[in-house]
């Protein structure tokens, strides 16, 4: 019976601290298969990883690989044994070559010396089986994120894998570049691999996998074929309750002209080139487009954070001054950053001064020293108001769930009460639930008046909250369109516009 | 990578007056170092000799080694306070083990004349065992490196103090060395000062290592970062080792040279050259940043460093004003060579 499966997870539980966390979960991958793992941030895909890979040890249960029972010790020891993981936070060695990360820690020599020509072949021979165009030399700070996790998937085939676990491969990626993931990923299955494929984005777990298997709150809720599913059925075992609507009701309505951008142009690369938009109070204005368009660079420009070489910003129909990003504050302009963890979180600190930090100096008395009393309020209100799942505002922000984290940092941007929210992927990483909670959010602070950009990578996302559409592509504004009247393939058409009309199209 | 190249290249012709200036930046810290060495050619014409290049490469020498293994530790992450005092130590041992036979004070009076390779290889061992103590400390615990090796140039000017002081004729500096010593170090093979060809010799073993082995791509990934050469089944731990096992082996060397360079040593030798073999890493684009940095950058840091102070004492400039010029270099080179990462601001 275990034969038929390459990977067999029987029973497994888990416990921290006497909280429960895996309670008898199961997943059987067959070999030759995409097996999506799905649940809401918080229902135990991670922390099973983490068992299977030997870095806790379960409680309870037994892990089967081709039959055989197994432990590991460490993902060191998976690896040499055929299981590999892929991160959503890709570690690798990025002042490296690609020839010198895929063979780290193993590199061939011949007597003394490493046998560069035979790392170079191999890897060649390697990328040709999975159909990846790069130059094994180039150093990975020269590639896209896309074009580095193709490395990192190399590598785990390079080790003969069999099993390989992607974790939320596609969370930073274009649909182009999704497309060229998931050729990758069928290669491999036809060559008999097991995938197990994290995500949290139905449109792909649907045009990928094979079978799904679903967890809630560290219990196993069952596995289906792909066939056999629907999204309401998907969404309804993730989250135990009927979401009729992924996203909620877009009763906003934008106002007169807010805020005008003319001619806006970075002096440094990547770049932005020209770019002329107007944004209407309380408007929710998406910004699509591939990765590499120009789209952080855009929002980073606008406040202030990237040099320019032309650009003017108008509020109300008077010019102002955004030229450092502690000017764009005082304008009333806040940015919340795409890389939650990098440029966002003090993970060290707790919820207060994650709430506070940008706000800091409202809350001096007059003899300059800060007061605690007004920040503790300040922190529980907001907790309250965005209902962040948290014991109380002295927790640190790392043990937070990542929709919960950018809970508080959307509500530390709130505090210094801005106009002109500007969102970079604001719910990157965030499962369902969280991601229904934030949309609202977003939706409401329109409603207050405020006027929102969001850029996103998710097409239905942007379809599904905002009121226009800008697209970019390769740094120039390829067009903007009524979210109401467009549809995905215009918007996608948009976005190559600017690819083959110059020569800077990325390889 | 390829849109930016050609972007640049594309800017270069559409706004070249921008893109001038761009460039001027970016090499600003060469622009101003020939600068000053026209300067002083300028001034003292008779800078430009066959007898001052052959001494500004002499006096490169030992810095260079001394400068490839703190290099390594940069690499990974790190820096080495313990670097001068490893150097006078190993310059003590050197010197105290090989003085004529007919010298007035010896430290050890009745000791038969030793072959040179014996001095040399115990100046290694000693260094390599502080280093390799250094080294440990940072992996193992998880100490910053300038704490660490900041705790060890404490500890080992102490230890260096009372070997310095034990000797026969108590606390002075060591001197009279032996001939065989004096002229390997100070003479020539085939007009070539000899201290040159060791460093080139010593150079092309580094660039090897660094390049060539296991070792070298190792040093680099732990360097780069340490999480992913973890999780790649590199011993992180035994890299840490032997990259300052390496360090140790060249302070010996250093230190040893240095002796018979000077013509003595006593226990305050090699202070502070710590800090010229940082700064001529870091003007030579080692990054403290880790996992960046090449033998050629090493070289270039060190004859810059090495023909400015030179030719500045050369043209009789203040040993002050030269402090001052070297100090806003060090900062200059720095500052200029993290904008060419941060292309954001």
């Amino acid at each position: 019976m275990q034969e038929e499966y390459l990977l067999s997870i029987k029973d497994v539980c888990k416990s921290f601290s006497g909280v429960k966390v895996l309670k008898n979960v199961c997943l059987n991958i067959k070999p030759g298969t995409i097996h999506s793992l799905m649940g809401e941030n918080g229902a135990g895909k991670s922390t099973l990883m983490k068992c299977l890979f030997g870095i806790y040890k379960q409680d309870e249960g037994e892990f089967f690989f081709k039959g055989e029972p197994f432990n590991f010790t460490d993902p060191k020891h998976a690896l040499e044994n055929g299981v590999s993981m892929v991160h959503q936070e890709l570690n690798q060695v990025t002042k490296r070559t690609i020839t010198d990360n895929i063979w780290l820690g193993r590199y061939p020599t011949k007597g003394m010396f490493v046998d560069e020509k035979k790392m170079l072949k191999d890897t060649l021979d390697l990328f040709k089986r999975l159909n990846i165009h790069l130059d094994p030399r180039t150093r990975l700070d020269q590639l896209s994120v896309s074009q580095r996790q193709m490395v990192e998937i190399a590598k785990a085939v390079s080790y003969d894998a069999k099993i390989i676990v992607l974790d939320e491969p596609t969370s930073s990626l274009t649909s182009h570049e999704v497309e060229m993931l998931f050729d990758i990923m069928r290669v491999l299955k036809d060559g008999g691999v097991g995938i197990v494929y994290i995500s949290h984005k139905m449109e792909e777990i649907f045009e990928v996998s094979d079978e799904v298997t679903i967890l809630r709150d560290g219990f196993y809720i069952g596995t289906e074929k792909i066939e056999d599913l629907t999204m309401e059925k998907i969404v309804n075992m993730m989250v135990g309750r009927d979401l009729d609507d992924r996203f909620p009701q877009k009763d906003n309505e934008p106002g007169d002209i807010h805020m005008a951008v003319k001619n806006l142009s970075t002096k440094y690369p990547p770049f932005v080139h020209d770019v002329n938009f107007e944004l209407r109070r309380g408007e929710i204005l998406g910004v699509a487009g591939l990765v590499g368009a120009g789209r952080t660079e855009m929002l980073e420009a606008i406040f202030g954070a990237r040099t320019l070489t032309s650009g003017e910003i108008h509020i109300d129909g008077k010019k102002i001054d955004n030229s450092t990003p502690h000017k764009s504050i005082n304008n009333k302009f806040a940015l919340l950053t795409e890389e939650r963890r990098e440029t966002g979180l003090y993970p060290i600190a707790d919820i207060t001064f994650n709430s506070c930090i940008s706000n800091i100096s409202s809350y001096k008395n007059k003899m300059g020293f800060l007061v605690d009393k007004q920040m503790k309020e300040d922190t529980d209100l907001q907790i309250k108001n965005m209902r962040i799942k948290t014991p109380n505002r002295r927790e640190k922000i790392r043990s937070l769930s990542g929709g919960n984290q950018q809970k508080v940092i959307i509500g530390r941007w709130l505090l210094t009460n801005p106009d002109i929210l500007l969102l970079d992927e604001p719910t990157r990483g965030i499962d369902v639930g969280a991601k229904y909670e934030i949309y609202q959010l977003i939706i409401n602070l329109a409603k207050s008046g405020k006027s929102i950009i969001v850029v996103s990578s998710e097409m239905p996302e942007l379809l599904g909250i905002t009121n226009r559409i800008m697209v970019m592509s390769n740094g120039y504004v390829a067009g903007t369109v009524n979210t109401e009247e467009t549809t995905q393939t215009e918007i996608f058409n948009l976005s190559t516009k600017f690819l083959n009309n110059s020569r800077e199209a990325e390889v | 990578m390829i849109s930016s190249e050609s972007n640049i290249q594309k800017n270069l012709f559409k706004k070249s007056r921008e893109e001038w200036k761009e460039l001027l930046v970016n090499n600003a810290i060469i622009i101003v170092i020939f600068a000053i060495i026209l300067f002083i050619v300028i001034s003292e014409p008779s800078f430009v000799s066959i007898a001052v290049f052959r001494n500004i490469l002499t006096q490169s020498a030992v810095r260079l080694i001394l400068a490839y293994g703190v290099a390594g530790i940069i690499i990974l992450q790190g820096t080495d306070l313990s670097l001068g005092r490893m150097v006078g130590f190993a310059a003590v041992v050197s010197g105290s083990l090989l003085q004529r036979a007919d010298y007035a004070n010896r430290f050890y009076p009745d000791m038969e004349a030793l072959p040179l390779i014996v001095p040399l290889l115990i100046a290694i061992i000693v260094c390599v065992v502080f280093s390799a103590i250094n080294g440990f400390v940072v992996a193992k615990f998880h100490i910053h490196p300038f704490l660490a090796t900041m705790g060890m140039m404490i500890t080992l000017y102490g230890i260096l103090s009372i070997y310095f002081a034990s000797g026969a004729p108590g606390p002075q500096p060591i001197g009279g060395f032996d001939d065989r010593y004096t002229q390997l170090v100070i003479g020539s093979t085939l007009g070539i000062p000899n201290l040159v060809i060791i460093a080139a010799l010593i150079s092309v073993f580094i660039w090897i290592l660094w390049n060539k082995t296991t070792f070298g791509k190792n040093m680099y990934a732990v360097g780069g970062n340490p999480e992913a050469a973890k999780v790649s089944g590199v011993n992180v731990m035994v890299t840490f080792l032997l990259v300052y096992t390496l360090a140790g082996v060249m302070y010996g060397i250093g230190g040893f040279l240095e002796a018979a360079r000077i013509g003595s040593a006593n226990n305050g030798t090699g202070f502070g050259y710590e800090l010229d073999a940082i700064a001529a890493c870091v003007v030579g684009g080692i990054s403290f940043s880790g996992g960046i940095g090449k033998v050629s950058g090493a070289v270039a840091g060190v004859l810059m460093f090495t023909i400015i102070s030179y030719g500045m004492t050369f043209i009789g400039m203040d040993q002050y004003f030269q402090y001052i010029i070297k100090g806003i270099i060090i900062v200059a080179a720095v500052s200029l060579d993290t904008k060419k990462y941060l292309k954001k601001s």
